[in-house]
């Protein structure tokens, strides 16, 4: 069976995220296409032919797919998804904002942020922030799927030489329009693809103390993420959050401070290799799932922990 | 304007929901069942809308058995107007939801629809994008701010990487993000007052929906557990564990 990615891109790179799609692609087995829809967005596409294991990119590069606007990319994937078996999209907030429509316009049901493949049709996903683990089975004829990306291991952004083949494809719903972004710039990692997280909850009291973690976070070329709590208290903005609404992450070391350690952060979190909680209540629920704990109050703890590294 | 927003029965958020033992389906006995939290938020924001004098009238729906009425009541104490039950004793998944919930809108003719992003239960953030695209609407996804003047709607999203604005043509569909606002609670006096709000019940076959599923569960399982790990006294310990035992930095 063939399968067509929707590639996450910004015109000028491809994302990461996409690479952790084509290896769930490779666990379902099947020729590999990955679509590149944008404007200008040659390098992007370029990028994508290089991924080992893809056979073939195509190309939609017109104004109407500048900023990918759902309506828009899901009528093209929609009328190019009828010639495969599956459709794939990363689980970040732009493969959500796409996909289901694509479903909906194939009438097809999607099956959400799997974590693993059983067979052609049969998909393991998280439900219940994580605590009830679903297998599921598939009966359409296109199965269209997202990918939660810590749960399959990036292919190699380099070694593959697939075909880039050009398509004249233009969808323009006329129902939206870009008006701006925001896009925080930040030299530290990404928080998915960051090997250390460093995040605070509401023990942090304020956003002006996330200089400490962002300290930290400095030195060990970490990332720096919340919990709810802290983005609800308005501490940080929510595109740091960490957690079952939020992104989901699953670092070599995932630092946690000041976060009592809800079921909703767990579900974000509890797949990173090693947990080191910090906090100074020793019941909170953080402590259950920490490799190390350490009861202080992380006024004293961060600044003597930045010290020491 | 109306707004059509919908609201889902789950487990409450505080719950941690369980694996029945013998696989075959999530543990809610005895569960305490409340507003699905981003539903709420949906609720709170067409509520706003209208305080601000631009929605005239709320219609809340819900899909499910009887006791899914609570919610849709739980809506009409918030503050909106009307209530429709979609009544159907079966597992109605994301794209049957969207179909039915096509088949109020075209009904209802809302020019506004406000969804959660997603149910903290099935966790698939599926059914406003699904509802925008067979209804051929835009979506603002993920919403943090709606504005709507002159005839279109103005959502700024929470992407991964910070804040997207997008101009809407109404109608449109907005599903709402944590920071969009903060719910009220209902008071008692709204909560009584809400039991004579009109409450209509239909069928997905009056409403001509083949709610059949697509995808079948065929177990549901813990995940692995993580082993239990230790305390350390200071953080010059902690520093050492991580260097020379767990050499993660």
């Amino acid at each position: 069976m063939s399968i067509l990615i929707l590639a996450e891109h910004d015109n000028a790179s491809l994302k990461a995220a996409t690479l952790n799609t084509v290896a769930a692609a490779n666990a379902i087995g099947g020729d590999i296409t990955l679509l590149v829809a944008g404007s200008d967005c040659a390098a992007a596409a370029a990028e994508a032919a290089k991924v080992a294991g893809v056979n073939k990119v195509l190309v939609a590069d017109n104004a109407v797919y500048a900023h990918q606007l759902a309506e828009n990319v899901s009528l093209l994937v929609a009328d190019i998804a009828k010639d495969y078996g599956y459709v794939l999209a990363p689980a970040t907030t732009a493969g959500k904002n796409v996909l289901p429509r694509v479903a909906a316009l194939l009438d097809v049901a999607q099956i959400s942020e799997i974590i693993g493949v059983e067979s052609a049709d049969t998909f393991k996903r998280p439900t219940y922030a994580g605590n009830v683990i679903a297998t599921v089975k598939s009966s359409d004829a296109i199965k269209v799927i997202t990918i939660r990306g810590t749960a399959f291991d990036a292919v190699a952004a380099e070694g593959g030489s697939a075909a880039i083949e050009n398509i004249d494809n233009v969808q323009d719903a006329g129902t939206s329009s870009f008006v701006r972004e925001e896009v925080a710039v930040s030299d530290r990692p990404e928080l998915t693809a960051a090997k250390i997280v460093i995040s605070g909850g509401r023990g942090m009291q304020n956003g002006e103390n996330f200089k400490l973690l962002e300290s930290v976070a400095d030195k060990l070329g970490a990332a720096v993420g919340a919990s709810r709590a802290a983005v609800d208290a308005g501490f940080v903005p929510n595109d740091m959050q960490v957690g079952q609404t939020g992104k989901i992450v699953a670092p070599d070391l995932y630092i946690a401070v000041g976060i009592s350690g809800a079921i909703q952060h767990l579900a974000g979190m509890k797949d990173s290799k090693v947990i080191v909680a910090i906090n100074k209540d020793e019941d909170a629920p953080i402590f259950q799932v920490a490799d190390y704990g350490l009861v202080a109050d992380l006024f004293d703890a961060v600044p003597e922990l930045d010290a020491a590294i | 304007m109306k707004v059509l927003v919908a609201v889902k029965r789950v487990a409450d958020a505080n719950v941690k929901v369980r694996a029945k033992s013998d696989g075959s389906g999530a543990d809610l006995n005895n569960v305490k069942m409340a507003i699905n939290p981003f539903c709420e938020i949906a609720v709170e924001e067409a509520i706003r809308l209208k305080e601000a004098g631009i929605v005239t009238e709320i219609v809340a729906v819900s899909i499910g058995d009887k006791p899914c009425q609570e919610q849709i009541r739980t809506a009409l104490a918030l503050g909106a107007d009307r209530g429709i039950q979609v009544q159907t004793d079966v597992e109605v998944q994301p794209l049957a939801i969207a179909k039915l919930l096509k088949a109020v809108f075209d009904k209802e003719k809302p020019e506004l629809v406000i969804f959660g992003k997603q149910s903290i239960d099935g966790d698939n953030n599926q059914t406003g994008q699904m509802l925008a695209a067979l209804a051929g609407l835009p979506q603002g996804t993920f919403a943090s701010e709606v504005v709507v003047a002159d005839g279109k709607v103005n959502v700024t999203r929470e992407i991964d990487g910070g804040l997207q604005t997008v101009a809407l043509t109404l109608p449109a569909v907005v599903t709402t993000d944590l920071r969009l606002n903060e719910p009220r609670y209902a008071s008692l006096p709204n909560i009584m007052k809400a039991k004579k709000k009109p409450l209509d019940v239909m069928t997905p076959e009056e409403l001509g929906v083949d709610v059949t599923p697509r995808v079948t569960t065929v177990k549901v399982e813990p995940p692995a557990e993580r082993a239990a790990g230790i305390k350390v006294a200071s953080v010059a310990e902690l520093v050492d564990k991580l260097k020379n035992e767990a050499k993660v930095i």
